[in-house]
């Protein structure tokens, strides 16, 4: 395989508060390849978020990356700071966010917006941006592009502002687009009008996607392969019909019987005690191991299990014998 | 089994007209939102009834004029055989009202910051001046959370045990119908399974009836009984789980089911649905699914269809066979 657009090595995030400092995102490592959809899934707080945007510079202060490399297109980017980074942006990765009403600016025609971006990344006149402009729009599917373009984002239905998103992260054409939760707030319908977008549109330009969703079904239906998140470090990471089918760490294992979808049938559904811990109460060794109901002493003393090579960060993955 | 909850004709029409002055400007005339529009339904005691559908389709409204947050436009509202729009009996309109509860979505919105969590807990007997010794410990075990919680704030509880304390909110005065307005769309998927069993463990062991609303097809399927399908205010099939997922008959159910992430759908090519839900204040003529229906004729376009029994379902589709 050729050299992947993103990489990601040993990634670490770190807010200083009060209780001390807090780890949101612990040591992650993941790539991405050309034209690949990586799924990166986790429950609210498994920090999947805070991972991306450490990937295009968006952190927050206080929050900072305290470790480790981000490599993209062979260049390393996590030193960048103000200007160099706001080049990045939006050139070289795109992003979508959740809610497609407060990612566009109310008071600017999506027209303008879109010449906005374009003319900041690409050295073209207005005119030929105008035109990128209808292109871009008629690529993500909006009927009638060219009359569209004057058009406020109120004047559009939520399936299709998430369309016009999608043209603004695509147009200057970077090589990965960030897509963060791009269909929690549509409806089921648009949902899949929307998956089958970003699939089209990730096999025909071969641009690298990686989308963070909590929703294991979209994850199926739209990934290549998936790492699965939990307090902040990887628990599992592999293709998905792997992972999903046969997963080997205790958890992915646990959040997948937990979908009333896969416990079709059955009066109860699985149920993984407890919740998720604070990350300013992180328990020593495993993350999981209170919830986990095959831990061992190994897994309750520290080093944390890694990935290291494997498929799933535990020191005793499930299925063992199955795979060999 | 008798039916405990009996909706006759229930239409449901907010005006969204502009102030007076800009319509005289501007020249408009008023504008009507029928969110919901004629639904029958039934729901038997000790069952969970599930109404499904997309943002838009009237699925709450429903659920707000039945506990009597909104009043119905036109139609009736039959609970415990007590029609709670005509009877004139204050005393048993307060019977059966104390009778039904709600949960709503978000725990974190629905919950008085400001109160301890045994204040929130007993309001609904203490409202009516009744004793609540104890009542909060006792109901907070049920529900799983530890008796010593009652003296605490709602900040200190994480989303799940948040939607828990609304649940034995919802139990304290002995309700015999909860609505809940998706109770786990605001929550992660390891907990919303532990509140869905929760909610099942109650149901069997208080014998609740449950009008359970939500958008989520897979949470349907796990918890209902019965489900109605509702497409812009009007209920377009009506089926039990079993026929509902394995042959459904409306051609705008057989889309949701089709666009309805899979977890075995890897790499699965679909071909989305076309268009979306047309504006609730203008819908189409006829049956409101026709523009985007794929097998729609000429009657579609003129003759709203009416409700009819094919197999095991009731469908409101001229061609659904």
């Amino acid at each position: 395989m050729s050299e992947p657009v993103l990489s990601v090595r040993d990634l670490s995030v770190e807010i200083p508060t009060r209780a001390g400092i807090v780890k949101p995102v612990d040591g992650v490592s993941y790539d991405i390849s050309k034209g690949e959809i990586l799924g990166v899934v986790g429950e609210s707080g498994a920090g999947k978020s805070m991972a991306g945007n450490a990937v295009i510079g968006l952190l927050s202060p206080p929050a900072h990356i305290s470790g480790g490399e981000i490599w993209l297109n062979g260049k390393r980017i996590d030193h960048l700071q103000g200007e160099a980074m706001r080049r990045l942006r939006g050139k070289d990765i795109g992003m979508v966010f959740q809610d497609p009403l407060t990612s566009l600016n109310p008071l600017l025609t999506i027209g303008d917006q879109l010449s906005e971006t374009i003319q900041t990344h690409l050295p073209i006149g207005r005119r030929e941006a105008e035109k990128r402009a209808i292109a871009a729009l008629d690529e993500v599917g909006i009927p009638g592009a060219a009359d569209r373009i004057d058009s406020y984002p109120h004047e559009f239905s939520g399936g299709m502002r998430q369309r016009v998103v999608i043209a603004l992260a695509l147009c200057a054409e970077p090589s990965l687009v960030i897509a963060d939760e791009p269909t929690t707030a549509l409806d089921v319908s648009v949902q899949a009008q929307i998956i089958a977008l970003l699939r089209s549109l990730c096999r025909d330009r071969g641009t690298a996607v990686m989308l963070i969703t909590h929703d294991m079904g979209v994850i199926a239906e739209a990934a290549d392969r998936v790492a699965v998140m939990y307090a902040g470090r990887l628990a599992e990471l592999d293709t998905v019909r792997d992972v999903l089918t046969r997963p080997q760490h205790p958890y992915t294992d646990g959040l997948m019987a937990s979908t009333p979808l896969a416990s079709q049938g059955q009066t109860r559904l699985h149920q993984i005690p407890g919740s998720m811990p604070r990350l300013t109460q992180m328990p020593d060794g495993c993350a999981f191991h209170p919830r986990c109901p095959y831990a061992q002493d190994k897994c309750r003393s520290a080093p944390h299990p890694t990935i290291d090579g494997g498929r799933a960060a535990c020191w005793y993955p499930l299925l063992q014998e199955a795979a060999e | 089994m008798n039916a405990y909850v009996k909706i006759k004709g229930l239409t449901r029409i907010f005006d969204v007209s502009k102030p007076w002055l800009n319509r005289l400007v501007e020249r408009r005339s008023k504008a009507f939102l029928t969110a919901v529009s004629e639904v029958d339904l039934q729901i038997e005691e000790r069952t969970t009834y599930a109404l499904v559908g997309e943002s838009g389709s009237g699925k709450s409204t429903i659920g707000r004029m039945l506990v009597g947050l909104l009043s119905p436009t036109k139609g009736e509202v039959e609970i415990e055989g007590v029609n709670l729009a005509t009877e004139t009996d204050v005393a048993k309109i307060a019977s059966v009202r104390s009778n039904i509860q709600m949960i709503f979505q978000d725990p974190f919105a629905s919950l008085n910051p400001r109160w301890r969590v045994r204040d929130i807990i007993v309001e609904p007997v203490a409202s009516k001046g009744e004793d609540t010794n104890g009542l909060a410990e006792r109901l907070l075990e049920q529900v799983g959370l530890h008796p010593g919680d009652a003296g605490k704030f709602p900040h200190e509880f994480s989303g799940g045990q948040r939607q828990r304390i609304c649940i034995a909110r919802a139990l304290a005065s002995n309700p015999r119908l909860i609505v809940c307005d998706e109770p786990t769309s605001a929550l992660d998927v390891s907990v919303q399974a532990q509140v869905l069993n929760l909610m099942s463990d109650l149901k069997d062991d208080l014998g609740l009836t449950y009008l359970l609303i939500t958008h989520d097809l897979t949470v349907v399927r796990h918890m209902a009984d019965r489900i109605g399908v509702l497409y812009l205010g009007r209920l377009v099939e009506e089926a039990d789980p079993k026929s509902l997922f394995e042959t459904p008959k409306h051609p705008y159910t057989q889309m949701l089911l089709e666009a309805a992430p899979r977890m075995d759908g890897f790499g699965r090519e679909v071909d989305p649905p076309q268009g979306e839900i047309p504006d609730p204040i203008d819908p189409p003529k006829g049956c409101a699914f026709h523009p985007r229906c794929p097998i729609a004729t000429d009657i579609c376009r003129q003759e709203r269809p009416q409700s009819r029994r094919v197999g095991d379902a009731l469908v409101a589709c001229h061609l659904a066979e």
